[in-house]
């Protein structure tokens, strides 16, 4: 059997963290190239021109791309044929440690929601786990600003809704958020499934590069119809008005009760951050 | 139009700025997000002075990164200013002329930047390391146990903000996306 020590995965949470923070993945920066030289409204030209050289600043200086350098979401794919040497989730919690500090992120999170005091180190990490065949394992640290995060929603909507009352959710969604989320935007939709699990869809949709469309035709058209309902809005990006609202969405699905249709809409930015290693 | 403002600012400085001009301040910029305003708010009720000089001055919603050795700061972008909507109204009344982050703002906030002749400017959110560009110094002012949000004084040189609420009314959140989609319309009629 494989094994993996704690300190192998320590240190490589920590490089994601600082890898993920200064450089946006491919595929978010190919749509941000795309909004730019699609936008047909010049205002909202020169601000996606603008957004492309904070992008390139970052990466030049190995600066952060953003100051919210997130709750550290760290998504794990286990092969159950690995061996893990050493305390699993305390060792993801230590790489954000380290990764926070040695990067010069900012440490975000507060150890109780109410009595807000800030734990100084961006821990403890929101750390998903699922057990898959093989023998490796697969890290994606995505940090999650919550400018965007706040503005995400989960309705419970009826059967009878349909298609046609979730387009509306995901549509009304956005327009609450207006400028606040910094767009252009990103989505992650959940449909199905209970309570918690829609969301946890949603927040999972985020993970799937921009430019890969949705396995099943029925959902990638879907994707496409909001996609193109959302870009005429006109919010624009930053808010200022103009066609590229939203750089992105990605739809995941799960069955679910007779009498139910869960729907939830995790907001995302254009700085969209994930990256992934596998051990 | 451009404009480009020195701190402290007059309402005279700001008067004829509108929704959707740019701007490109210079001068002293104080930071402060929901807990650094929270504190000021008690100040105030004890009938203590602020940890700065309100008149004029410029407020930036921000929680930067922490700066690397030998740099004046880290990232800077704004953070969303609609949780500072509780305490706004009572600063700008106390002549705190211009606010910058970006998002939405209540009805409170847009009449007290009417009554107060100020300004609400947007910076370019989660662009955090371009607007750090404009950052030449950095000091600690107070409530460092707050960390990213305690109070600094920032010196900035030409720092690019864009008018969102001018002290006319006007709202860029509301007319920038309006002009886009009449602009579509327009463009749409013509083709038919």
């Amino acid at each position: 059997m494989r094994t993996v020590s704690a300190a192998e995965i320590t240190a490589a949470v920590a490089r994601l963290c600082i890898r993920a923070n200064t450089c946006l993945p491919e595929d978010v920066d190919r749509a941000l190239e795309r909004a730019y030289f699609t936008e047909p409204w010049p205002l909202a030209q020169g601000t996606l021109d603008l957004l492309r050289q904070n992008r390139d600043r970052a990466r030049a200086c190995s600066l952060p791309i953003c100051q919210d350098t997130g709750m550290a979401c760290v998504f794990v794919e286990l092969g159950q044929e690995l061996h893990i040497e050493g305390n699993f989730e305390q060792a993801v919690h230590q790489g954000v440690r380290q990764g926070y500090g040695e990067g010069f992120l900012r440490k975000s999170m507060v150890a109780d929601p109410l009595r807000r005091v800030n734990t100084e180190d961006n821990t403890p990490a929101s750390i998903t786990v699922r057990i898959v065949p093989g023998d490796q394992c697969a890290i994606t640290v995505v940090p999650k600003g919550f400018g965007s995060e706040n503005m995400s929603r989960l309705g419970m909507l009826k059967p009878a809704d349909g298609v046609e009352g979730v387009k509306k959710f995901v549509i009304e969604t956005v327009r609450l958020a207006g400028p606040n989320p910094c767009p252009p935007i990103v989505l992650g939709i959940g449909i199905g499934g209970c309570f918690d699990k829609v969301a946890a869809l949603a927040k999972h949709a985020l993970l799937r590069p921009l430019d890969q469309p949705n396995p099943d035709p029925f959902y990638q058209v879907l994707e496409d119809e909001l996609l193109e309902e959302i870009n005429a809005l006109g919010i624009g990006p930053q808010g200022f008005g103009g066609r590229a609202t939203c750089l992105g969405l990605a739809i995941e699905t799960a069955p679910t009760h007779v009498a139910g249709l869960p729907v939830a809409v995790n907001v995302s930015c254009h700085v969209t951050r994930r990256a992934t290693v596998v051990l | 139009m451009q404009y480009r403002l020195t701190t402290p600012v007059t309402r005279e400085d700001l008067a004829p700025l509108r929704a959707g001009d740019t701007v490109l301040l210079s001068g002293t910029v104080y930071t402060a997000r929901d807990a650094a305003h929270k504190r000021m708010m008690e100040l105030l009720d004890r009938g203590e002075r602020l940890p700065f000089p309100a008149e004029g001055s410029a407020l930036y919603y921000v929680g930067p990164t922490p700066e690397r050795p030998g740099e004046i700061i880290g990232a800077a972008g704004p953070t969303t200013s609609g949780r500072m909507d509780a305490y706004s109204p009572r600063l700008l009344d106390l002549g705190q002329a211009i606010m910058i982050g970006k998002g939405v703002r209540n009805d409170a906030v847009k009449e007290a930047v009417v009554r107060n002749g100020a300004v609400y400017l947007a910076a370019l959110g989660g662009a955090g390391a371009l607007m750090a560009a404009s950052v030449k110094g950095l000091e600690m002012v107070c409530w460092e146990d707050l960390g990213c949000e305690a109070v600094r004084r920032l010196e900035v040189v030409d720092m690019p903000l864009t008018v969102i609420l001018d002290p006319q009314g006007g709202d860029l959140y509301q007319s920038g996306p309006a002009a886009y989609l009449a602009d579509l319309e327009r463009k749409q009629k013509s083709c038919l």
